[in-house]
């Protein structure tokens, strides 16, 4: 929240505009063309990964391709991926928001539900990849803290609960808003909204309250989005093994993460510009934007790549040289180039030309930044496994390589099926763009906002 | 005399402080039984006296009671307790006990009968190790050698440290173990080992039928589990009933020596010779895996010099090119 203050417009011109923009901002919520299609589309898979599920908690982890020598697969890669991808709620709605970045604001809250969507999910990622889940209270019956597993059990759920409560908090003047205008919602929703905009009127001292929650909030969600991504970097770097055992393992996954999240956020407002057709709020000028960002964030995590990579490379030691030639000229080398090459050098290069920063393109690259992103944790997770200090030997073929099994693939699928359902379930409750905000920003007076 | 106090400490026992500083009074007077005293009033506190027979040092046999650290459920065969009481001593260990296993690689000829008798014992799949014999090279112009890897059961384990739920630990006679009854199927200590000492049941293990009813034994760690983990466990089982453990015995070639570290002694599994385990480790140079690391192994080894035969695998003199890669 900053204290800019913007010119205010008339109250007449400013009623007519705020109509249409709660008009636009509210139709998707209404508005259900396409939507039944969807929703069994997303039904359908969600019962055919469960399925793949059942069967690997009947007949045990097995049915992966994980075997003692890689025994962290692409589960961990899958929750190492959406803890990140959590990470940019953080960076977009807090951090820009406390500096006072105008142009965030009408992305802030897209960003806040590719937050909460993707750490609500990530825990479950874990219980996916256990090997008794039915065992999962342990872990508070007999818990031990010196296990980083329960530094991210800690963090991972206060990051969940303060995203929720940050998507939440600048809901309520739209709620608010909603109340009024939505006349014709079931019975349920009325009651949810009723319920949800706690009494808002919008006087000052509400406002004053609602800013100085935001702002602890904001602060206070820092350094826990800095924990989940340092602390789940540390279940690789504080072990002993070649290629972990890395001291910019915390920075260098939260780099990473910023990348990812804001490759998301890009793909996720490119969507609703066009299905929800809020061109006129998500305009080029937010895309030019969030492309910088992109880039800059881009950058950062590339010279962590070179610091991760070059460093041992000029070095070899033994083991981790194994494991190096292994990435560079090896078995995973077309993987580590592709990731590389396509999910952070050429996104980067091509950024760098305005064209490319128009909401089509900048939203493709996204795309394989996003894509690049996830092989990059599959990267880091899995080869390390297979350059242990002591030589694998008298094991069968299958214990020596990795790919993932096809129930196992079902199986990763299932987190991003329900992050989407979240989404979707998020974003016809809420309109995904701040009405109050953008009516701030247009010069509305509070008085015309929350009047009638 | 001892019988005495032990007697008076029972009648003390429910009286109040004061009845029982006078009872100290009268044992400081009578001087020889202090000790005893001492700890028949401990054994006053618990309630209940137990009493074992002692040979002292001229040859007299004498009635004191039973020291703390030893209770019924520490002695008995697995087979006649109830799983709590399994659970409580195998977290314990065997008291007074340091476990400590040196391996003579010059004996080695991969002759794997530790690694047979250590599969049947745990019920383990062919491709699952307790221990495993590897073909190794230290650098390209040195022989090739053979080398059993069971658990280091280090003094500063990695997979104990990272273990979320404490189904993993060290007990005080320095055997790392699992309780698969606890696991929760993580797999991090598989990450954590830098010595891949970790075998995890990817699926159902052997004889899931059969096993059925059976009590689990957390020594043996039998039944094996889907989705838990198991390792070497220096047959912490066979160590309760005074035996060596399942590999040791198992070697024709006098590879393996195992003993206690607080008597300093280790005793070959094949020759039965017993030897001072410092001097073993003094005269032939012993050394423990990766020492850099800092886990503090409590395997030892004695180098590949003098052996009695040459590395040999598949016909070959050699390390395939495949081992070489390791190197």
């Amino acid at each position: 929240m900053s204290s800019k203050t913007h010119e205010t417009l008339p109250a007449a011109e400013a009623k007519t505009l705020l109509n249409k923009i709660s008009d636009d901002l509210l139709r998707p919520i209404q508005n259900h063309k396409g939507f039944t299609m969807w929703a069994l589309f997303l039904g359908l898979a969600l019962a055919l990964v469960l399925w793949a599920y059942v069967i690997q908690l009947r007949d045990g982890l097995g049915v992966t391709a994980m075997r003692d020598y890689s025994a962290w697969g692409s589960y961990i890669a899958n929750f190492v991926f959406f803890v990140a991808v959590s990470l940019v709620g953080m960076l977009i709605s807090a951090i820009m928001g406390l500096i006072g970045v105008e142009w965030a604001k009408p992305i802030s809250r897209i960003a806040e539900i590719v937050a909460f969507s993707a750490v609500a999910v990530a825990g479950l990622v874990i219980v996916f990849d256990m090997g008794r889940p039915d065992r999962l209270l342990n872990v508070f019956i007999h818990g031990r803290f010196q296990s980083p597993i329960l530094w991210d059990v800690t963090v991972v759920t206060t990051y969940t609960a303060i995203s929720l409560v940050l998507l939440i908090l600048p809901l309520i003047p739209d709620i608010a808003i909603m109340r009024r205008r939505m006349t014709n919602l079931p019975k349920w929703q009325k009651m949810l909204y009723d319920m949800a905009s706690f009494g808002w009127v919008g006087n000052d001292a509400q406002y004053h309250a609602l800013h100085r929650m935001l702002k602890v909030l904001m602060i206070l969600v820092i350094p826990v989005a800095l924990a989940i991504h340092t602390v789940t970097s540390w279940l690789m770097a504080s072990t002993l093994r070649p290629g972990w055992n890395s001291t910019i393992f915390g920075p260098y996954f939260v780099t990473g993460a910023f990348v990812a999240g804001t490759a998301a956020v890009i793909i996720l407002m490119f969507f609703y510009r066009n299905n929800f057709k809020l061109k006129e709020y998500l305009t080029d000028y937010h895309f030019e934007m969030v492309s910088r960002l992109l880039v800059l964030t881009s950058l950062v995590y590339l010279y962590f790549n070179v610091n991760e990579y070059l460093v041992p490379g000029y070095k070899m030691p033994l083991h981790e040289g194994q494991h190096l030639t292994e990435l560079f000229t090896g078995h995973w080398a077309p993987l580590f180039w592709a990731t590389q090459i396509f999910g952070l050098i050429l996104p980067i290069i091509l950024l760098l030309f305005k064209p490319m920063r128009k909401p089509l393109p900048v939203t493709i690259i996204a795309v394989f930044v996003l894509v690049g992103a996830w092989f990059k944790r599959f990267i880091i997770v899995v080869p390390t496994q297979f350059h242990p200090f002591l030589p694998i030997q008298n094991v069968p073929e299958n214990f020596t390589t990795y790919s993932p099994t096809l129930i196992e693939i079902a199986v990763l699928i299932m987190p991003f099926i329900l992050a989407l359902i979240i989404g979707t379930i998020v974003s016809k409750l809420i309109p995904v763009v701040s009405i109050w905000e953008v009516a701030e920003q247009k010069g509305i007076s509070r008085e015309v906002l929350n009047q009638e | 005399m001892a019988e005495e106090l032990n007697k008076s400490a029972h009648s003390e026992n429910d009286g109040s402080d004061n009845s029982r500083r006078d009872f100290l009074k009268i044992g400081l007077a009578l001087g020889a039984g202090v000790v005893v005293g001492g700890g028949a009033i401990y054994e006053g506190y618990k309630g209940e006296t137990k009493k074992i027979r002692v040979l002292t040092t001229d040859g007299h046999t004498l009635e004191i009671n039973k020291p703390v650290v030893m209770e019924d459920y520490e002695l008995k065969d697995s087979s006649e307790l109830p799983l709590s009481d399994l659970q409580k001593r195998g977290r314990k260990g065997i008291p007074g006990k340091k476990w400590v296993m040196v391996i003579d690689l010059s004996k080695c000829r991969n002759a794997r009968k530790c690694m047979d008798s250590c599969q049947a014992a745990h019920q383990l799949k062919p491709e699952q190790h307790h221990i495993n014999v590897l073909r190794m090279q230290d650098d390209a112009n040195t022989e090739p050698y053979f080398m059993p890897k069971p658990c280091y059961h280090c003094d500063n384990p990695p997979c104990t440290k990272v273990c979320p739920v404490d189904a993993t630990f060290k007990r005080e006679d320095g055997i790392v173990l699992i309780d698969n009854e606890r696991c929760i199927g993580c797999r991090f200590c598989v990450a954590a080992c830098p010595y891949s000492a970790r075998v995890f049941h990817w699926s159902d293990p052997k004889f899931v039928e059969a096993n059925a009813l059976k009590e689990y034994d957390i020594e043996l760690n039998v039944p094996q589990k889907k989705g838990t983990i198991t390792k070497c466990l220096f047959s912490a089982d066979r160590l309760r009933k005074g035996q060596q453990p399942y590999c040791v015995e198992a070697c024709p070639n006098g590879v393996y020596w195992f003993g206690d570290l607080n008597e300093d002694v280790v005793t070959n599994g094949t020759s039965k010779d017993t030897v001072r385990f410092s001097d073993l480790i003094r005269e032939n140079a012993g050394y423990t895996m990766m020492p850099e690391l800092g886990t503090k192994p409590r395997v030892y080894y004695l180098p590949a010099k003098n052996r009695l035969f040459p590395f040999e695998y598949n016909g070959s003199k050699e390390l395939s090119q495949e081992d070489q890669h390791w190197f």
